[in-house]
């Protein structure tokens, strides 16, 4: 039996996008406030299994062709990466650096060697969770 | 304040350890999931709840709260979701191979 | 160069989380993993040389100076067991390549054997209780993996049992942390050690320091050992060599680093129940092996022998004890590692895993059965083999301190070892042959190499005992003296 889930669908257009701002929102606010990679990645991740949930498998896929395995490796090379990246200027493992740069129209930003640690993490665990909740819902 | 978590963890601590020792598999793992949160109350309360200014030297003079418990609670957090994540795959597995989710029937028998 | 330190956690790790990508190249997957842990036990033995002429090295992640961040700390006693782990893991590897089958070698099984290796190693080295935890964690999580990768019946239905129990046992871990955090208000370890010792290891700190006696009991297999037998048992042969050789020894060198540095003050309480324990477990390790029918039985419960032997070091505590207990966890890592190869390989051959069942293999295998013949000698601690050393140390100390019955206990429990793996060998190598020559299932190559490297690296532990040593000396003697530990890390 095939139920009706039109209004499942029309929300799910608009909301996903709040979601996933929301996530990206929430990346980005970790570096002064609440906020960070994990929990933009859960949210960020839940946005797209919200859209696995409401269209099928091969839709999704079609339009978001990744392996979620090799997405979450990813982001696990990039936190790595930038862990050991300390390494080659001679500081400890794990030392992060900032500095303040000026943009031609955005202005002074703060930018920090974290954000990619951060980035990693947030692919990390979006990698995870779909492939968990992939994996329960694949066979059948 | 630190009174009213220690009874709150109790309970959560209570219910965990209910749900855990029943037969039924999802049952457990939301046991064990319950068990986490209560030690993540724990860890909190264990490392004095709030009493100071945010700990940013910029911002304030001190007293600082202590902001280690939380570093330690989001870390514990991230590896309890992990392992609930596979457990919840590994139980749907074996419910799938074995036929079964009660752990009376998962026990298996000695002449296998 | 204190950066060295952190390559056994984080190649492992970038290694695996690469191979992920390199899923379908099956050739270069097995080349990548096997250089790269022939890598990390290069660096770890320039580590160990490194520590003898410069002291404990210490790494502060992130520039944090202690007690504040998270560091590794290197002495002798963690990098001897970074180095046995990744030798044997490497040899372990070369066992893989012929036997593991392509099915696992595509389900992950090399990244997953590297994250496992990850966390052992980065279990050993952290000075850091969390960061214990967290190493742990790692290490659990990929053992999880590896005990249900396959996915047959009773492995999924067995692998179950065994993540709830280390999810409770990880649960536990977390009440002692915070415990711990509440009453010294810190968690690395050598802050932790100062401050016992300032303070004095009063009542809270002894039930705090029993909280971890009882989660590294259960990971480690003393006396809570009801989980093992099972979960050992159904992983393939390269599993549970590797799940014999590092997972049971991760928990027993957290309870040493604990009872030594941490807390070892109360020992009248605390060591006194790690000798009760440690001598229950040793007979009914025993009862366990000689009641046991088929080989996977009989091989756990020598596990579980040798761990209530090696707890035996730590629980009688005196300098000589603690060398013997070194040597012999050495020891027992190769020699775990070997029997598992080798009652694997068995089953493969024969079919058959009842004891009773299998007769003759020695006619068909000669130098399989003499490998095994030589295991069986190492365990029962016959010289010059490598399980020797370290029970006439264990001895000595016993004597030392008058713990007589942990004494009698330990050698009867030798005498058992023997007697139960000396069945096999009557049963099952040595007789007439049901199967001709022709007809034998060959043994692969690459896994008569992985018995051969490991027997000799047996051999060369027992005859080289003494120029091993040096290593093993320095690492008894900062766990006798934690100031030197303490010192390290805190002054400079």
């Amino acid at each position: 039996m095939k139920i009706n889930d039109v209004i499942l669908r029309t929300v799910v257009k608009g909301v996903v996008f709040i979601i996933l701002t929301l996530g990206v929102y929430l990346f980005f606010s970790g570096h002064n406030a609440p906020g960070g990679g994990f929990i933009g990645g859960l949210v960020l991740g839940s946005g797209i299994v919200l859209l696995y949930i409401t269209y099928d498998l091969e839709t999704v896929h079609r339009k978001m062709p990744f392996d979620f395995k090799k997405v979450a490796a990813l982001g696990v090379l990039l936190a790595t990466g930038s862990a050991i990246g300390a390494i080659f200027f001679d500081a400890p493992f794990l030392s992060q650096t900032d500095i303040y740069y000026t943009f031609p129209i955005l202005g002074e930003k703060h930018l920090t060697t974290v954000t990619i640690f951060e980035a990693g993490v947030a692919l990390t665990v979006i990698g995870t969770l779909v492939t968990i909740i992939l994996s329960i819902s694949e066979d059948e | 304040m630190e009174s009213l978590m220690m009874i709150l963890i109790g309970v959560l601590v209570t219910v965990g350890t209910y749900l855990v020792l029943s037969r039924n598999l999802i049952r457990v793992i939301l046991g064990t999931a319950v068990l986490s949160h209560a030690v993540h109350l724990l860890i909190l309360t264990m490392g004095g709840l709030k009493k100071g200014a945010v700990p940013l030297l910029s911002q304030s003079e001190g007293p600082f709260t202590d902001a280690l418990p939380q570093a330690l609670i989001l870390t514990a957090i991230v590896i309890s979701f992990a392992t609930t994540a596979f457990l919840l795959v590994l139980a749907y597995r074996t419910y799938k191979t074995n036929g079964s989710d009660d752990l009376q029937e998962l026990r298996g028998m000695s002449d296998e | 160069m204190n950066n060295l330190l952190v390559v056994p956690l984080i190649i492992p790790i970038i290694t695996a989380v690469l191979l992920v990508f390199l899923r379908e190249q099956i050739m270069l997957q097995r080349i990548i993993s096997f250089i790269t842990m022939i890598f990390i036990s290069i660096i770890s033995f320039l580590l160990l040389n490194f520590v003898q002429t410069d002291g404990i090295i210490r790494l502060d992640f992130g520039g944090w100076i202690p007690p504040f961040g998270i560091l590794f700390v290197a002495d002798s006693f963690s990098l001897l067991l970074v180095l046995t782990a990744n030798v044997l893991t490497t040899i372990c590897l070369l066992y893989a390549f012929s036997t593991i089958g392509e099915r696992h070698e595509k389900m992950f099984f090399y990244p997953f054997v590297l994250f496992l290796i990850a966390g052992v190693n980065g279990s050993f080295l952290t000075g850091d209780v969390f960061n214990l935890f967290v190493c742990f964690e790692v290490m659990l999580l990929a053992s999880y993996v590896l005990v249900a990768l396959g996915g047959k019946k009773r492995q999924l239905r067995e692998s179950l049992k065994y993540v709830i129990i280390n999810v409770v046992a990880s649960w536990m871990f977390l009440i002692a942390l915070a415990f711990l955090y509440g009453t010294v208000k810190t968690l690395n370890m050598a802050h932790i050690a100062q401050r016992v010792a300032e303070v004095g290891q009063d009542p809270v700190l002894t039930t705090v320091a029993i909280l971890f006696l009882i989660v590294f009991s259960l990971k480690a297999g003393l006396l809570l050992f009801f989980w093992l037998p099972g979960s050992y048992s159904v992983p393939p042969t390269v599993v549970q060599a590797l799940f014999a050789a590092l997972l049971t020894k991760v928990g027993i060198y957290a309870l040493i680093r604990t009872f030594t540095l941490m807390f070892p003050l109360n020992q009248d309480v605390t060591h006194t129940i790690i000798g009760v324990m440690a001598g229950i477990t040793l007979i009914a390790g025993c009862m366990g092996a000689l009641s046991g029918r088929d080989i996977y039985t009989i091989a756990t419960y020598n596990v579980i022998i040798g761990v209530g032997f090696i707890l035996i070091g730590l629980a009688v505590g005196t300098e000589s004890a603690l060398t013997g207990a070194i040597y012999y966890l050495i020891h027992d890592m190769l020699a775990k590692a070997l029997l598992f190869l080798l009652v694997g390989m068995m089953f493969y051959v024969s079919g058959e895993s009842v004891v009773k069942k299998m007769s003759g293999l020695i006619q068909n295998y000669p130098l399989f059965g003499w490998i095994y013949f030589l295991v069986m000698l190492a365990l029962a601690g016959i010289p010059p083999l490598s399980g020797f050393m370290g029970k006439v140390l264990i001895g000595q100390g016993a004597i030392e301190n008058g713990s007589y019955v942990l004494l009698a206990i330990g050698f009867a429990s030798s005498i058992i070892v023997l007697y139960s793996l000396l069945r096999i060998f009557l049963a099952s190598f040595y007789g007439e042959t049901t199967i001709s020559y022709e007809d034998r299932k060959p043994i692969p190559r690459g896994a008569y190499v992985a018995f051969v490297l490991l027997a000799l690296s047996i051999v060369c532990v027992g005859v080289g005992a003494e120029s091993l040593a040096i290593y093993v000396k320095d690492a008894a003697k900062t766990l006798m003296n934690p100031s030197i530990y303490i010192d390290a890390i805190l002054k400079g």
